[in-house]
């Protein structure tokens, strides 16, 4: 019963802070490649408290304050890396949508790359059994 | 009194989908033809009960009774009319009766097209269609009752989610679930194979339109969902790689696959294993998406209400029916590869790539899918996957799938000319790089990857054109193209299409954030918007703000959009309702933010060129598909002796006598 | 034969991480994401007192014992259900309760803690949130356990019930207890 309470209250605390804040915020650029970056980099970050949403789009009141935040420090001349590392040292890594290279992501970022290649081995072995068999010569009626 | 009709209903169509599965089978398995031929009628009264149920819910819905929990739930007073019949589908009860619904429609489908099939293999592939009837009918019945009742009944509900009150959810998710849910006929048809040893691969030759079709569908139901998101969410994006978006995208990855190694199989006799695999994979992941949706196991802005319990009986069923048939290939998939045999270049050998290639996609859609549990289960803590890794990893896997895709029809089965079909493909390869290089000098800033992708659509696009035309010159009038070849053409047309759109809309679509005040103009994209202020609306069961912006071309209006912010009566979070001005070249997309001061409101402007191209080709793609299923060739027995290698299906004797 | 096998071998592994996966979502709120803070000393602040806004307290200020920071609103209904726990479970603990008053305005908050009473030793107010942001504060009621050198050692995301606190919070106070007392 008191998980119930527990996971309702969440939901409750979390639509709340979700409140009043709107997504669409016209901050003051200096140019549109500013404007541009800002977008780009938003768009990789995620919102804490609407979980499914980036930092661009989400409503809620802290994510209109972390993306802020990270006008201002576009302002002062941090780098995107640094944008990024301020957040993930507050936030974890969470909060980034392109999960960094770490041990912990290895397998996500080779595994597929690694599925190929063992599949183009296997491939390439039945290839060789195959193709050493004769072959009937299909005439274009039969192509299709 | 009705409601509990409707779960009579429920309860009959289990008792005919146990029998379904039960007694058909064991007659194919004994040869015993009375069994044998109660699959067809145990088929057609199931659907009888399973369409009364439906009706009654949908009938629960019309009438208001909110002494229905579900009706309640999902609907209230002030509903519009037109929206009670697509709530049924609106929160996880429903939407699984309408899951079941489709299949039996499906299944009858079956029963009532296949008539030439032999009678053993059709009562093993109604059994497997049944047995997956019953799991989610027993599902249904135990832990997801539509038919629940609030006795006192309710003087009104809740709303519908003011985000489903669209004309999008009576279209995407029928369409989609029809897809998915589709796949299972490949299936049943892989695993009836498997049962009865079958001695040929001709049950791939009566599978193959079903499956089509069924990706035709699922392609149509993903091109809604994400032109829906695109209008609905209000942020201009069509594909968020989001936990559900994914799951639908799976099967559909695994399903491109499928479709082309059935061909193969069905032609050369070749990639039976392939085709069982992928039949079994493709519908595994459609039970992996309906998991995932409704388990709590991920968080999605999709996903259903979650729910351990309903989470755990999915998952032993999903156990059960994937474990079962994996089981089953094990035990008596072909020891031994069969078919014809085939040089290095060939056909064959660019659609093995092409299996290889879309099954490594759906295996890294899963890895990203799943990562955020498994980084939790090997404790290396919260792990977010998002658009950056998706979208970088699906472009690396399927470049060298768009390079190899213009080959495929030249390529010969069996042994290739490969000179012949370089030199035919010369003009694309010109056309494409020329293209590129324009395009890079007329935009200067065009990213590389607006560069690559024009040069890619081409290649793909032009590459399939001279191929048609080829055909037209080369081949004998009234056989130039074959439905299946037509199929073809028009569905690979179609990604092209679909890769012009993308990636010419992610690299010139421009956004802005502005403060627009009463009768000042801003610029974008050399268009001009002017903000004419804001007005009080109403509608059926909202109230709304509605704002006036007119979009010049120079001196000439060439639209006027009217975004709005509305705010149901059944409560909820203000919804924010876009205006577009669509068209085939361009977007203009506005939407409405908050008011500042003096009478100016906070809004974003969007000019996202060629966007529409990108359901434009998702639509092809089905179109392709349809046509394809169209063939004569999928409804006639072999005509000639040669023509499907006599190979066995299974080294074990068979012991199914027909 | 065994290659035919694989499917159903990787299968079997899936099925496996999804069984875990509906556990863990038994025990674990999905939206709960661990803090990188712990272990790791709080970061600097210094925040006016809701009560006096003329003094300051700063992270220096709290050094020498520890102590529970709770972020809570006046705005926040689920820090009403907390409210008595902290009154009446956290508070005869025994340890420092500091309240910090999460982007909100004073005089509110003032009247919650009129309200529904005052189980805070001090509370200080976050009007911008610039605080809670480096805290890594995205919800309320989330509450810290600082210990006496000024790290962060175990942070509550959500509210506390009883249960937690007696499974999660209790066994923390207890392993500070336990530790050599330094001198700041």
């Amino acid at each position: 019963m008191s998980r119930f309470i527990v996971s309702l209250a969440i939901a409750l605390s979390m639509w709340l802070t979700a409140h009043t804040a709107f997504a669409i915020d016209p901050l003051p650029f200096k140019d549109r490649a500013e404007e541009v970056r800002f977008q780009n980099l938003t768009r990789e970050l995620r919102c804490l408290v609407c979980q499914n949403q980036n930092l661009a789009d989400s409503e809620a009141e802290l994510a209109g304050e972390l993306r802020r935040q990270v006008f201002d420090m576009m302002q002062s001349g941090k780098s995107d890396a640094e944008i990024k590392q301020y957040l993930v040292a507050r936030y974890n890594d969470f909060v980034l949508y392109d999960p960094p290279v770490k041990p912990g992501t290895w397998l996500l970022w080779f595994a597929p790359g690694v599925l190929v290649l063992i599949g183009a081995i296997v491939i390439v072995n039945i290839l060789r059994k195959r193709t050493r068999q004769p072959v009937a010569v299909v005439s274009s009626e039969e192509d299709w | 009194m009705s409601p509990e009709l409707g779960q009579f209903a429920l309860i009959l169509a289990l008792l005919l989908a146990f029998v379904q599965f039960t007694l058909p089978t064991y007659g194919a398995w004994r040869g015993n033809a009375a069994l044998i031929g109660l699959a067809r009628p145990v088929v057609a009264g199931q659907a009888v009960f399973v369409v009364l149920a439906f009706a009654l819910l949908t009938y629960a819905f019309v009438t208001q009774d909110f002494s229905v929990v579900y009706v309640a739930q999902n609907s209230n007073l002030s509903l519009p009319w037109y929206y009670r019949f697509p709530a049924v589908w609106g929160a996880h009860e429903g939407s699984l009766l309408l899951w079941i619904l489709i299949l039996n429609v499906w299944t009858v489908a079956v029963a009532a097209f296949s008539r030439r099939l032999p009678d053993a293999l059709m009562a093993r592939v109604l059994g497997v269609l049944g047995f997956i009837s019953f799991g989610f009918l027993l599902f249904t019945i135990l832990t997801s009752n539509p038919f629940l009742r609030h006795l006192p009944a309710l003087t009104d509900g809740n709303d519908l989610n003011p985000i489903l009150q669209d004309p999008g959810l009576i279209m995407h998710p029928p369409m989609l679930y029809t897809g998915y849910v589709g796949f299972s006929v490949a299936f049943a048809f892989a695993i009836a194979a498997l049962l009865g040893g079958e001695l040929d691969i001709a049950w791939v030759r009566w599978a193959r339109p079903w499956t089509n079709v069924a990706w035709g569908f699922l392609t149509l139901g993903i091109s809604l969902g994400s032109w829906w998101a695109y209008y609905v969410l209000g942020w201009g994006g069509w594909w968020f790689w989001d936990p559900v978006e994914n799951a639908s995208f799976m099967p559909w990855l695994v399903g491109t696959a499928l479709i082309h190694s059935q061909a193969v199989t069905e032609k050369r006799g070749s990639f039976r294993a392939w085709t069982l695999l992928l039949s079994i994979f493709a519908f595994s992941l459609s039970l992996l998406g309906t998991f995932l949706v409704r388990s709590g196991v991920l968080t999605s802005v999709h996903a259903f209400a979650s729910d351990p319990k309903r989470g755990t009986f999915i998952l032993i069923f999903l156990g059960i029916v994937v474990g079962g048939s994996l089981l089953i290939y094990a035990l008596r998939a072909p020891k031994v590869a069969g078919g014809k045999a085939f040089r290095l270049l060939s056909r064959e050998t660019l659609l093995l790539i092409n299996n290889l290639l879309f099954t490594c996609a759906a295996a890294m859609v899963l890895l990203g899918t799943l990562y955020p549990l498994i980084g939790d289960a090997l404790g290396v803590g919260r792990i977010s996957v998002g658009p950056p890794y998706f979208g970088f990893m699906f472009v690396l896997l399927m470049l060298p799938a768009i390079f190899l895709m213009p080959l495929g029809p030249f390529f010969r089965w069996a042994t290739a000319d490969w000179r012949a079909t370089l030199r035919a493909l010369r003009p694309a390869l010109v056309i494409a790089i020329a293209a590129a290089i324009t395009a890079k000098l007329l935009t200067h800033d065009l990213p590389l990857r607006g560069v690559a992708g024009v040069a890619g659509a081409l290649w793909v696009g032009v590459g399939i054109v001279l191929y048609a035309v080829k055909r037209w010159r080369d081949a004998p009038r009234g056989k130039r193209y074959t439905p299946e070849m037509f199929g073809m053409i028009c569905a690979h047309f179609g990604v092209a299409i679909f890769l012009t759109g993308v990636l010419i809309t992610e690299a010139t679509s421009v956004e802005r954030d502005l403060r627009a005040a009463p009768n000042e103009s801003v610029n974008l994209a050399g268009l001009d918007f002017r903000f004419k202020g804001v007005e009080h609306t109403q509608g059926p069961n909202y109230v709304a703000d509605e704002g006036t912006l007119e979009v010049r071309d120079g001196d000439e209006i060439i639209a006027v959009l009217h975004p709005q912010k509305r705010a149901y009566s059944g409560g909820g979070q203000p919804q924010t309702i876009s205006a577009i001005r669509p068209s085939l070249y361009r977007d203009l997309y506005v939407a409405l933010g908050e008011p500042l001061d003096n009478g100016a409101w906070s809004v974003r402007v969007y000019v996202k060129p060629f966007v529409r191209w990108i359901w434009l080709g998702g639509l092809c793609m089905m179109f392709g598909g349809f046509v394809a299923a169209t063939d004569r060739r999928f409804r006639t027995l072999p005509e000639r002796a040669d023509e499907t290698a006599p190979t066995p299906l299974a080294t074990t004797t068979s012991r199914a006598a027909t | 034969m065994t290659s035919r096998l694989i499917p159903l071998l990787a299968f079997i592994a899936l099925v496996a991480l999804l069984a875990f996966g509906i556990q863990w979502n038994k025990h674990h709120e999905m939206t709960e994401v661990p803090s990188p803070l712990i272990g790791k000393n709080a970061p600097e602040f210094t925040l006016p007192l809701l009560y006096d806004a003329n003094k300051k307290v700063s992270r220096a200020d709290l050094l020498g014992k520890p102590y529970i920071l709770n972020v809570f609103g006046s705005w926040c209904p689920t820090c009403q259900y907390e409210h008595p726990i902290l009154t009446h479970v956290l508070k005869p603990l025994g340890i420092t309760l500091i309240g910090l008053d999460w982007r909100d305005d004073p005089a509110d908050a003032q009247r919650w803690l009129k309200q529904f009473g005052n189980p805070y030793d001090a509370v200080i107010t976050d009007r911008d949130g610039r605080a809670g942001i480096d805290f890594g504060v995205y919800m309320a009621p989330e509450s810290f356990l600082v210990d006496a050198n000024g790290v962060i050692r175990y942070k509550r995301i959500g509210m506390f019930t009883p249960e937690l606190v007696a499974t999660e919070l209790k066994p923390q106070l207890a392993a500070l207890d336990a530790e050599p007392k330094k001198n700041p």
